[in-house]
């Protein structure tokens, strides 16, 4: 199949999921389900993730930063700007494309191989509209929201490791943090975690309720759309970064 | 009732249906048999629009589904209940949440009304009890039967079953058989029954489609089963020694030379010749 059919497939299964629901108390169990799954399922992960990106970002800094002439609040205004700006957003959502993107495709292309959704199908519900839909939507509410955490964790990781290895105290981490800060950033990146999250739920949405064949291609599915998704986001990573922080 | 008219379906360049005409009535247990690959289930998935035929017409007690917006399909999907194959019950779900999931989604009750409505097809199916298991722990004949209960939760007025007797040993299968047939007749439903189960066929055939490389060979009921000189149909009714020989019996019972399989053991004890 070519990239267009792809494409053009993956275009009508987006169209269509804008119908009207069968039900909405039924959409709105659903999307509270997939608000859980996505958001406090991915929680544990992301934070511990987060603090230690944080942490090393703050130890790496300093090893580069050897020169006296530098202030040792740099070493903080660094740590958030990194943070805010690339691993927050970008390196969270990559590791959730793993974890959200793999589940997505398992999930659906096992509904699909055991021909659940024709059995929704046949009982006239709109499966885009009640499988993949909610998905999209708990992924676009809850991922900028794990993408928050993820920035105040990072950050917090960084004054921790900075305070326990005697890099910089917490006081002068504090005042670094307060330098310089561009609100703008966290704008950008919430921008960005906006578009990450349609992308990881989107992607691994389409490869699981397209699979064909068994447990085999449910498998081989989940890879490809994690494989697409982390591809497609970094490629959105650089065309935002392009138009958004360039001047 | 359901008809449909010079179905043709092909997938790239392999036809898959070619020109098959019939009618499933109403109150009966309608079957669809046929050796693998000669395109029953192609045909079944036409008549509840998971694929759309090339062309051809289907009507549902006269309406055509075939030129029906998405709106109109899915009414006539409230009143469409189906039984898959591996009964594709919903996993995460317990075996009282998939029959309620119907009701959930399109019935206007009450949750105590609902809870009556599952305990009520689950014991017509013979499932008391099993409310809260999982699908993963009860076995492939309880199985069917919630996927017959949640197919018949919303009082269809068309039952489809793909192959509800596959995996199963023969005695549960006589039991799903004797539950469809019942429920047939109870709820005047139009049962469309996809099956190479030949024990289906001699005991709730009462309207037959042979179905052999896409096109229509044979219809008829299991009566007249036996006595078809359709040679493609007897080679695969009776394909098995054991097959051929029960088929002789029906036919010797038929033209009185038996009566039954008591009879044929008394002659035997009696030193009767029977020729």
């Amino acid at each position: 199949m070519t990239f267009f059919t792809h494409f053009g497939r993956y275009l009508l299964m987006l169209k269509g999921m804008f119908t009207r629901p069968e039900n909405l108390k039924m959409y709105w169990k659903e999307f509270m389900h997939q608000c859980n799954d996505i958001g406090i399922g991915s929680l544990g992960i992301v934070s511990i993730i987060s603090v230690f990106i944080g942490a090393v970002s703050a130890v790496q800094t300093s090893y580069q930063l050897v020169s006296p002439l530098i202030a040792p609040e740099t070493i903080a205004q660094i740590v958030r700007d990194t943070v805010i700006l690339e691993f927050a957003p970008t390196l969270v959502c990559i590791v959730l494309a793993g974890v959200i993107g793999s589940k997505i495709a398992s999930e659906l292309g096992n509904m699909r191989v055991s021909e659940q959704i024709d059995a929704l199908e046949i009982m006239g519900i709109n499966t885009k509209a009640y499988l993949i839909l909610p998905k999209i939507t708990a992924a676009l509410l809850t991922i900028p929201l794990l993408v928050i955490i993820s920035m105040v964790l990072g950050i917090w990781g960084g004054r921790l490791a900075g305070a326990a290895s005697g890099i910089l105290s917490a006081d002068t981490f504090d005042r670094g943090l307060l330098l310089k800060f561009i609100p703008y950033n966290v704008t950008f990146a919430l921008i960005k975690s906006y578009t990450f999250a349609f992308i990881i739920s989107s992607i691994p949405a389409y490869y699981g309720y397209y699979v064909k064949g068994g447990a085999l291609e449910i498998g081989r599915s989940s890879t490809k759309s994690v494989v697409v998704s982390c591809i497609m986001l970094l490629f959105a990573d650089y065309v935002l970064t392009q138009m958004l922080l360039t001047h | 009732m359901i008809e449909f008219k010079n179905i043709r379906k092909s997938f790239d360049e392999k036809v898959v249906l070619d020109d098959v005409s019939h009618v499933m009535e109403t109150g009966k247990c309608n079957l669809i048999i046929g050796t693998s690959g000669s395109g029953k289930t192609v045909l079944q998935k036409c008549l509840v629009g998971l694929f759309e035929p090339d062309s051809g017409e289907i009507l549902y007690d006269g309406i055509s589904f075939t030129e029906m917006d998405d709106d109109g399909r899915k009414a006539l999907r409230q009143q469409i209940g189906m039984l898959f194959q591996g009964s594709a019950l919903f996993d995460s779900m317990t075996v009282e949440q998939n029959v309620m999931f119907p009701l959930d989604m399109f019935a206007k009750m009450n949750s105590s009304e609902k809870l009556k409505r599952v305990n009520e097809v689950l014991d017509r199916v013979n499932l008391e009890g099993a409310n809260k298991k999982f699908p993963a722990e009860i076995s492939g004949g309880m199985k069917k039967r919630v996927g017959i209960a949640r197919a018949i939760v919303l009082n269809p007025k068309y039952l489809f079953c793909d192959e509800p007797n596959s995996g199963l040993d023969p005695q549960t299968s006589m039991v799903i058989d004797k539950l469809i047939l019942e429920i047939t007749k109870e709820f005047n439903m139009t049962t469309v029954i996809n099956t190479h189960d030949m024990n289906s066929v001699m005991e709730i055939g009462e309207n037959i489609l042979y179905m052999f490389e896409g096109h229509k060979e044979w219809t008829g009921n299991n009566e007249e089963i036996i006595f078809s000189k359709n040679e493609k149909l007897n080679q695969f009714i009776f394909a098995s020694k054991f097959l051929q020989d029960a088929k002789d019996m029906r036919m010797l019972e038929a033209k009185g030379i038996i009566a039954d399989d008591r009879n044929m053991e008394d002659m035997l004890n009696n030193g009767e010749e029977i020729k």
